[in-house]
């Protein structure tokens, strides 16, 4: 047991930067939040995005990311589905295919799809040759979830990509001989071994699409205020630091609330190292969280 | 027939998915060849931008500054975090579920507020610049090599390890033949993950550069009222190239097609 501790201190440089990089930090933020310009305590900033322009946008934001969760959720399964069926399951492919668009730079990517989305566009093109009305959706909420959808999507599908390709074919067969049509299999086996893809997916998507500033000012012509417009504005325009700084520390709380779903879930799954027998250390097993599952490729 | 029908749309379905994510990427690549300084004339084709491409001094800049800030903070990342992974996997449960809740804070959080509570943090002690920008990336960098690495440490397996330090190896030469052979795949693809992210992220680095330091998407974004550099989209569409020719040698060579599945269905 002592060659396991000894091994622990590897994580040390890490837990030092993590403290000095990623704790210190929220709670600096969390003390500009809590004192005003004259540096008196308040509670005013946190409780900011209740004032009627910030609660304004908070539920823009709110309505958004709920919107474009559901329909990254929506995009994502028949995707999983459609991959497996194809057979092309082979995991490097998919990431391929859903990480390489990053490698043109994102912000590009939005200008493009504003070129794509703007009303004499390409789309509008398309649709007029094919003889049909153009469509008005630049600068609408329609063309803020567009591009929030096309820049979360791959967060979303990789995590159930993941889940599901890990389930047996073996496993849908029985469920077949059993009796169970495709929407069973679907809804009964598929589905609930999901979950913890689907969960990652949600909590990775769910809180980021509510502060992509960039998105809203390029597709939303800069009629759109996400919560994440007003917090960049209050530190670069009105320099309202504390300000700024509540709303940030009311956007942490919903993450907060999000990761208490995935560490109940790694409680699950994960047993000390000296529990684990032999055999099973052979064994490939599931591990960590939905949020690992992400990354692992 | 049925199947065939539901095959048809399954194929149709992902075409439609390729061509949302795809798109605005050839749209790119086409304004790349677009002989006109404005992005809604077709003023015909030209390779010119790219021959210009290189001599923009500030382009140069700002290119060697991403990529350079891309691979450090990579690298630092995943010795780091690489170790870290090795540490966290040896931990009980309490100190492990802790490890992986902080792991899991730069993911889960907005890069809004990530971005901004690091500048909050870093004007008190150093001045924002390329450092500030450093830390920062390796900050967000770290959880994906930890969470590339941690499933290939569980997995791996340690008695032939234990076999070769038996047989005499120093733990060196255990670590580096046996041991680090079997975690390359997370290894590279922790980094390759890191490396997109870095590359790709405005918004953290948009909030810890400092004046005089300026990435490819901060600079883009600076851009954006005064209308971009044509010289942009050609040396974006020369980096997604090059990556794309990469990764499709390193996925699709024939070695590695006998270990994988079949994808001739594909399309």
């Amino acid at each position: 047991m002592d060659r396991n501790r000894r091994r622990q201190l590897l994580a040390l440089p890490y837990v030092a930067w993590s403290i000095l990089f990623t704790l210190i930090p929220l709670f600096v933020i969390l003390r500009y939040a809590m004192v005003d310009k004259e540096g008196h305590f308040t509670v005013s900033y946190i409780f900011a995005f209740l004032s009627s322009v910030n609660a304004k946008a908070f539920l823009i934001s709110l309505e958004i990311a709920v919107i474009c969760t559901v329909i990254c959720v929506l995009l994502a399964y028949p995707l999983v589905m459609v991959v497996r069926r194809l057979k092309i399951s082979r995991m490097s492919f998919m990431l391929f295919f859903l990480i390489m668009p990053m490698w043109m730079n994102f912000i590009l990517r939005m200008l493009a799809l504003q070129m794509i989305l703007s009303s004499n566009g390409i789309l509008n093109m398309l649709l007029g040759f094919l003889g049909f009305p153009p469509l008005q959706i630049a600068n609408t909420n329609t063309a803020v979830i567009i591009g929030v959808v096309y820049d979360y999507l791959p967060f979303m599908m990789l995590p159930i990509f993941n889940t599901i390709s890990d389930i047996g074919e073996d496993v849908l067969e029985a469920a077949r001989d059993l009796g169970a049509g495709p929407f069973t299999v679907f809804r009964r086996v598929i589905l609930p071994m999901s979950l913890p893809g689907l969960k990652s997916g949600i909590t990775i998507v769910f809180v980021p699409s509510m502060t992509s500033f960039v998105i809203a000012d390029i597709l939303g012509g800069g009629k759109i205020q996400l919560i994440g417009n007003i917090i960049e504005q209050e530190f670069t325009r009105s320099s309202n630091w504390n300000l700024g700084s509540g709303l940030s520390v009311s956007l942490m709380l919903f993450m907060l609330i999000s990761m208490t779903f995935t560490i109940k879930d790694e409680i699950l799954t994960k047993r000390p190292a000296e529990e684990i027998s032999e055999e099973e250390k052979a064994e490939p097993r599931v591990v960590g969280d939905g949020v690992s599952r992400r990354t692992v490729l | 027939m049925k199947k065939r029908l539901v095959d048809f749309i399954s194929r149709f379905y992902f075409i439609l998915i390729m061509i949302f994510l795809y798109a605005p990427i050839l749209v790119m690549v086409a304004l790349s060849f677009n002989d006109s300084r404005s992005r809604v004339v077709w003023g015909g084709f030209t390779l010119r931008w790219y021959g210009t491409l290189f001599s923009n001094r500030q382009i140069r800049e700002a290119l060697l500054m991403t990529v350079g800030l891309a691979l450090l903070s990579s690298f630092i990342a995943l010795i780091i975090g690489g170790a870290a992974a090795f540490g966290i996997h040896a931990m009980r449960r309490k100190g492990y579920v802790v490890m992986m809740g902080i792991t899991n804070i730069p993911l889960l959080n907005a890069d809004i507020v990530t971005g901004i509570s690091l500048m909050l943090w870093f004007i008190r002690f150093i001045p924002l610049g390329f450092n500030s920008v450093l830390i920062a990336h390796v900050t967000f960098n770290i959880p994906y090599i930890i969470l590339a690495l941690l499933p290939k440490i569980e997995q791996m397996n340690r008695s032939i390890y234990e076999a070769s330090r038996d047989l005499g190896a120093s733990a060196a030469r255990g670590f580096f033949t046996m041991i680090l052979p079997q975690l390359a795949g997370g290894i590279i693809s922790g980094f390759f993950m890191a490396v997109t992210m870095s590359m790709d992220d405005f918004m953290i680095t948009y909030f810890t550069k400092g004046a005089g330091v300026n990435t490819l998407s901060t600079m883009i974004y600076g851009e954006i009222r005064k209308g971009i550099k044509p010289e942009m989209y050609a040396l974006s569409t020369v980096i997604f190239a090059v990556v794309f020719v990469i990764l499709l040698i390193v996925n699709f060579s024939p070695a590695n097609k006998k270990a994988g599945n079949k994808r001739e269905g594909m399309i």
